[in-house]
C-alpha cells in the first residue's frame, strides 16, 4: 500500500488539503473528493469558495491538459465523475446560499443522434468551470431545445453530433430560433466531430468547439464579452 | 500481407519519382490488397500512420502534414493520396490538406463510410441509431484498440458513460468474416448484449487508390 493510499485529509491544512483535491480530481477519485468537500464544509468553508477554489481550479487543470493532449478521454471522463460527485453535494447548499455563477448552459445532442461523449464532457466541464448545465441527454428534435429554452432561460444553447447526416440538423434549431425572435437571445455554440469552424458560421452559430475544454474557454469569452456590450449599453 | 499493430508505422522502400500514398494503419492490409488488385503496389510509396491515432484524431492532421512536407521537399510537384476519410479530425484534416495542391483523401466521414460507401453508410445509421462499427481491423484488434484505448479495462465502470447508446454491432467485413466473427462478437458482447450484424462491404472506396497508383 502506498503512502497515498494511508493519506488521511482531515489532518491536512486547507490549502494542502485544496491541493490535494487538486491531484485527487485529476486521478478521477470520486470517494476522496466528497470526503474533501465534506471537510472543507465541516470547516466552515462557503459552498461557492469549495466550488471555485477546489473544484474549478482542478477542473482548470484537467480542461488544460486535455486542450495539450496529455490527458485522453477516459482519465478526463474520471476527472468529470469525480467533480460531479462533490458537485452533487455542493449543488442544493449552493441553490441555498445564492451563490453567483458563471451563466447557464442548454445542451444536447442532435435530432437523430445518440452520441454523447462528447457532449457529456462538455457538460462536465462546464459544471466544473462554474456553470449550471441543463442537458437534454440525446436524440432531440427542435422542440426539446425550445422547451428548455424557454423553461431554463440559459446565456448559452450547446448543439452536438457525431454524424455528418444529423449536424444539419443544427440549422434548423438555429433557423427555427430566427423565425421565433430568440436567436439573438443566447450564445449558440456547436461540437462534434465532423463539424468545423465553416460549418459552425455556415449554420449561423456563434462558435465551433473542437473539444469540451475549447468548449468552457470559448463560453466565458463570449459570456465575458456579452457582460461587456451590455455594460456598455448602460454606461 | 501488411497487418500493423495499433501503434506501429510503416514506410515501404523510398521511391521519390512516384506518387505517395499516406494511409492510416488500420487499412495497410486493405490498401496493399487494393494496390495488388491493381498490379500497382511497385508504382507508389507508401507511409502509414499509427492505428492507434484512431481514438486521437486531433494527431491526424499534423502527422499527414510532416509526411507531405517530407515527400515534397525534394519533389514539389510530387502527387499524393491520403487514405484518411476526415476521421474525427472535425475538418483539421481538411484544412491541413488544402494548403497543398495535388493532395486528394478518401470521402467520407469514416473508414465505414468509405467502405460501406457514403449512402448505405448514411442509411444504416438512420435505420438504427445506436449501430457501432467495426471493420476486419477494428474486430480483430477491438480489445487493445478500443476497449483498453477507451479506459474500460481500467475503469470498467465508465462502460454506461462510453456505450451507455449503442444497441448493435455492425460488423463492416471486408473479406470473408469468417476469421474475425469471434472478436467481433466479443465485440459484441462487451457492447450491446451480443446484438451483431455483419455486412460485407468488400473495399468499397478505397478502390480508387488502385486508379490513383496506376494514372
Amino acid at each position: 500500500m502506498s503512502e497515498e493510499d494511508d493519506l488521511d485529509l482531515s489532518t491536512l491544512n486547507n490549502d494542502e488539503l485544496v491541493e490535494q483535491m487538486h491531484d485527487d480530481l485529476y486521478d478521477g477519485l470520486k470517494e476522496e473528493i466528497e470526503e474533501a468537500v465534506h471537510i472543507l464544509l465541516d470547516r466552515g468553508w462557503e459552498p461557492y469558495q469549495v466550488l471555485t477554489e477546489a473544484l474549478v481550479s482542478g477542473m482548470t487543470i484537467v480542461g488544460r491538459d486535455f486542450r495539450d493532449g496529455i490527458l485522453y478521454v477516459p482519465e478526463v471522463l474520471m476527472a468529470a465523475n469525480a467533480m460531479k460527485a462533490g458537485m452533487s453535494i455542493l449543488k442544493p447548499l449552493l441553490a441555498e446560499t445564492g451563490a453567483p455563477r458563471m451563466g447557464a448552459m442548454v445542451i444536447g445532442t442532435v435530432k437523430g443522434d445518440i452520441h454523447d461523449i462528447g457532449k457529456n464532457l462538455v457538460s462536465m466541464m462546464m459544471e466544473g468551470a462554474g456553470f449550471e448545465v441543463v442537458d437534454l441527454g440525446i436524440n432531440n428534435p427542435v422542440e426539446n431545445y425550445l422547451e428548455a429554452l424557454e423553461e431554463h432561460k440559459p446565456d448559452i444553447l450547446g448543439m452536438s453530433a457525431l454524424l455528418t447526416t444529423t449536424m444539419p440538423y443544427m440549422k434548423v434549431v438555429i433557423e427555427t430560433l430566427k423565425e421565433q425572435g430568440l436567436r439573438d437571445d443566447y450564445i449558440v455554440l456547436v461540437g462534434g466531430a465532423p463539424l468545423n469552424e465553416d460549418f459552425a458560421m455556415a449554420i449561423g452559430a456563434d462558435a465551433y468547439c473542437r473539444d469540451a475544454a475549447v468548449a468552457v474557454d470559448t463560453a466565458k469569452d463570449l459570456i465575458n464579452r456579452k457582460h461587456n456590450q451590455i455594460g456598455g449599453m448602460t454606461a | 500481407m501488411l497487418d500493423l499493430d495499433i501503434n506501429d508505422t510503416f514506410a515501404s522502400a523510398p521511391k521519390q519519382d512516384r506518387p505517395l500514398v499516406i494511409a492510416c494503419g488500420a487499412i495497410a492490409k486493405e490498401l496493399i490488397a487494393v494496390l495488388d488488385a491493381s498490379a500497382a503496389r511497385d508504382r507508389v510509396e507508401i507511409q502509414c500512420l499509427p492505428a492507434i491515432w484512431h481514438n486521437r484524431p486531433e494527431l491526424i492532421p499534423g502527422g499527414v502534414k510532416e509526411k507531405i512536407e517530407i515527400a515534397r521537399a525534394d519533389n514539389p510537384q510530387r502527387s499524393i493520396f491520403v487514405a484518411y476519410a476526415d476521421c474525427g479530425s472535425g475538418g483539421m484534416l481538411d484544412a491541413e490538406l488544402a494548403k497543398h495542391d495535388n493532395v486528394q483523401r478518401l470521402p467520407g466521414a469514416h473508414c465505414y463510410a468509405f467502405f460501406a460507401g457514403i449512402d448505405t453508410f448514411d442509411a444504416m445509421m438512420e435505420a438504427e441509431l445506436g449501430t457501432f462499427f467495426v471493420t476486419d481491423y477494428l474486430a480483430r484488434h477491438f480489445k487493445k484498440l478500443i476497449w483498453d484505448g477507451m479506459g474500460l479495462t481500467a475503469h470498467p465502470e465508465l462502460k454506461d458513460m462510453i456505450f451507455g447508446h449503442y444497441t448493435k454491432v455492425t460488423y463492416l467485413a471486408q473479406l470473408d468474416p469468417a476469421p474475425y466473427m469471434e472478436q467481433a462478437q466479443e465485440a459484441a458482447d462487451l457492447i450491446c448484449d451480443g446484438h451483431l450484424e455483419v455486412v460485407q462491404t468488400g473495399y468499397g472506396l478505397m478502390e480508387s487508390i488502385g486508379e490513383f497508383a496506376r494514372s
